[in-house]
């Protein structure tokens, strides 16, 4: 079994049934409760559970405070290919779009390494667009091993992978993946990706199964906002990582709430998501699953970032770029879309700090760390 | 009196172990150390950011410290042996924590690794105290293998919510010849004082300390409790009664038939 099961099962919810039968008094008992079951999480998806916000997100940030503490982990994107053979209509690198197309060389992704060490992160998040001729595993693999002499964390946000490849990868130093299903909806799915290997939505979801299988240590998943009904979305995106969770208990978790923001094309997302209902999303996420980690990138502005601080988030982008070469030359490159949080790693510091939380660069060492010695003996039996 | 702790051949004056995670500003916690006079200190290794000074926590703690690295992050016996020889390489000292979790939902430790993970790092010359779900036979093969201490989690980490494993630590500390330290979920300073009532080695808290709304002042409570605590449990407290006792018996009448023999 694997989550295509489980979307199978779920595929004929009645979401507004269920939603019209949701009651004042029903909230406070799920607020109540230490641990919440599918059916609670979806009614506080509900447009009523919209009336109590301020109750869920006091009962949110408590729990968050509890787990995690006063803490944020900072991390930032560094785009290493732009190629792609995908057409998603909603995607600024989609392969009918007319822009420039590169790839950063060995020495060019060392020259991005040491600009973005120098801010002090130590969390390293890489993308490259799907081209299995230009960003091969082999070629990612060669950045990894480039990369990780500067960074203690690095993951990846790339093409869906075989087992096989993502046990190379993780060989290689990666230690976290992070992958998005854009939308759960698998009919909306088909609409938007029309052509290339994306079109396949099942070996898609299933990716972050392979990576557990291949014992990766962190897993994010997400859906981007905007392109399907959003309650819905969030809820099977929920589901998704309680199935993780169950199925790899070992395994980080986190999940984020991308919104889809203006890119390169005409492509416009059907569905609108207000900031009340960004909130909504993550704080019903957060008392569904108290211990997941939750990340809010760039992508938002600074204003509503530092407001959601306070309500569940746990990991923020920073210093961000989404175009090739952009830590350190982002002149001639247009990226895969608008950055609306463009403050720099130091301001995001500074920011945070003021805010009563401390932002953390390193949660994670690189287990090679000086070198592993020849008659060390890490794996015992 | 004569009341020493000693762990690993030190003399520990404090049983009320101090960990370092949650913190708003890595500036507060040499203060919360000085206020809760904690003595031993645990540091996740994977939050020791070596290269960055302002970002290296041990840059903030008290220099007579003893400094207990963890290996928070370790999901088995392997990892765990890794990162206990990175910290100790990096310079941290012979102590650690050793903390295997393989589940991220509760976070409970994995007893299984952790012994592994004894066996191999005391003969590596480390001074090893697991943390652990409260078994008495885990215990009992984490004392064979050679643990400074055990550490069983009063409720799991972070939920501050007592002394939930109280009749399974009573049997550690009544079969176990370690001292045995509450780690996890110790969420008031007058839960931390049941646990030395009722004869824990020391204390270690966290969360609570650090989730406070005054941290500093937490810690000295926190200080206070484990000594009242400790003091309570060395004066021998009487047994508690179902029912109020007469001073005056109801049976004084009967004579002591022997006597007048």
């Amino acid at each position: 079994m694997t989550f295509y099961d489980e979307i199978l099962r779920l595929k004929d919810t009645d979401y507004s049934a269920v939603f019209e039968r949701v009651t004042p008094s029903q909230i406070d008992s799920i607020l109540a409760k230490t641990e919440l079951q599918p059916l609670d999480f979806l009614a506080l998806l509900s447009p009523k559970a919209s009336f109590a916000l301020e109750q869920i997100a006091q009962s949110a940030h408590r729990l968050t405070l509890q787990h995690f503490g006063h803490t944020i982990l900072l991390y930032t994107p560094l785009y290493l290919s732009n190629y792609c053979v995908n057409q998603c209509l909603y995607c600024g690198f989609n392969a009918t779009n007319d822009i420039h197309r590169r790839k950063l060389t060995l020495p060019e992704v060392e020259l991005e390494a040491k600009a973005i060490a120098q801010t002090g992160l130590q969390h390293l998040l890489i993308l490259t667009g799907e081209s299995r001729q230009h960003s091969p595993v082999s070629y990612i693999k060669e950045c990894v091993s480039v990369l990780r002499k500067y960074f203690s964390s690095i993951s990846i946000e790339i093409y869906p992978l075989s087992t096989e490849e993502y046990a190379e990868l993780i060989d290689a130093g990666v230690d976290g993946l992070t992958i998005y299903q854009e939308v759960y909806d698998e009919r909306i799915y088909d609409q938007l990706h029309p052509k290339g290997p994306k079109r396949d939505y099942r070996f898609r979801l299933e990716a972050p199964e392979r990576a557990g299988q291949a014992r990766i240590r962190a897993i994010n998943i997400g859906a981007l906002l905007g392109l399907g009904e959003w309650r819905s979305e969030v809820f099977l995106a929920g589901m998704h990582l309680a199935y993780l969770q169950q199925k790899f208990p070992e395994i980080e978790i986190s999940i984020s709430f991308p919104r889809m923001r203006p890119q390169l094309g005409d492509y416009r997302p059907e569905f609108h998501v207000s900031d009340r209902d960004l909130v909504q999303s993550i704080l019903a996420c957060r008392l569904f699953m108290p211990r997941a980690g939750i990340t809010i990138s760039t992508r938002e502005s600074a204003e509503l970032r530092d407001n959601l601080i306070r309500l569940g988030v746990t990991k923020m982008s920073a210093g961000s770029s989404t175009s090739i070469g952009g830590h350190t030359d982002a002149k001639d490159s247009i990226g895969q879309f608008e950055i609306s949080d463009k403050r720099s790693v130091d301001e995001m510091r500074q920011t945070i700090a003021k805010l009563g939380y401390k932002p953390v660069l390193k949660d994670w060492h690189d287990l090679s760390w000086g070198g592993k010695k020849d008659n060390e003996t890490v794996s015992i039996s | 009196m004569s009341d020493k702790l000693v762990i690993g051949g030190r003399q520990i004056d404090s049983r009320l172990f101090m960990g370092t995670g949650k913190f708003a500003d890595y500036r507060l916690i040499p203060e919360v150390i000085r206020a809760s006079k904690a003595q031993v200190v645990t540091v996740a290794l994977r939050r020791v950011d070596f290269g960055t000074p302002e970002e290296n926590m041990l840059k903030y703690l008290p220099p007579d410290i003893i400094l207990m690295p963890n290996t928070s992050g370790a999901r088995n016996a392997a990892e765990a042996i890794r990162i206990a020889r990175i910290a100790r390489e990096a310079g941290c000292g012979n102590w650690v924590k050793i903390e295997i979790v393989s589940d991220q939902k509760y976070l409970m430790p994995d007893n299984f690794e952790t012994v592994k993970a004894i066996e191999v790092l005391v003969k590596e010359g480390f001074i090893v105290l697991p943390y652990m779900s409260p078994d008495l036979m885990a215990a009992k093969r984490m004392a064979e293998a050679g643990a400074a201490a055990i550490m069983p989690l009063g409720a799991p980490i972070g939920t501050n919510r007592g002394l939930k494993t109280r009749e399974l630590i009573q049997i550690l500390i009544s079969e176990i010849d370690l001292p045995i330290i509450v780690d996890a979920g110790i969420g008031r300073p007058s839960e931390a004082a049941e646990a030395m009532e009722i004869g824990a080695a020391a204390v270690l808290v966290n969360t609570a300390v650090a989730t406070a709304d005054n941290p500093v002042l937490m810690a000295e409570a926190f200080g206070l409790a484990v000594e009242a605590g400790r003091k309570a449990y060395l004066s021998g407290p009487g047994s508690t009664q179902r029912f109020a006792e007469a001073s005056s018996p109801l049976t004084g009448f009967l004579r002591n038939e022997e006597s007048e023999k």
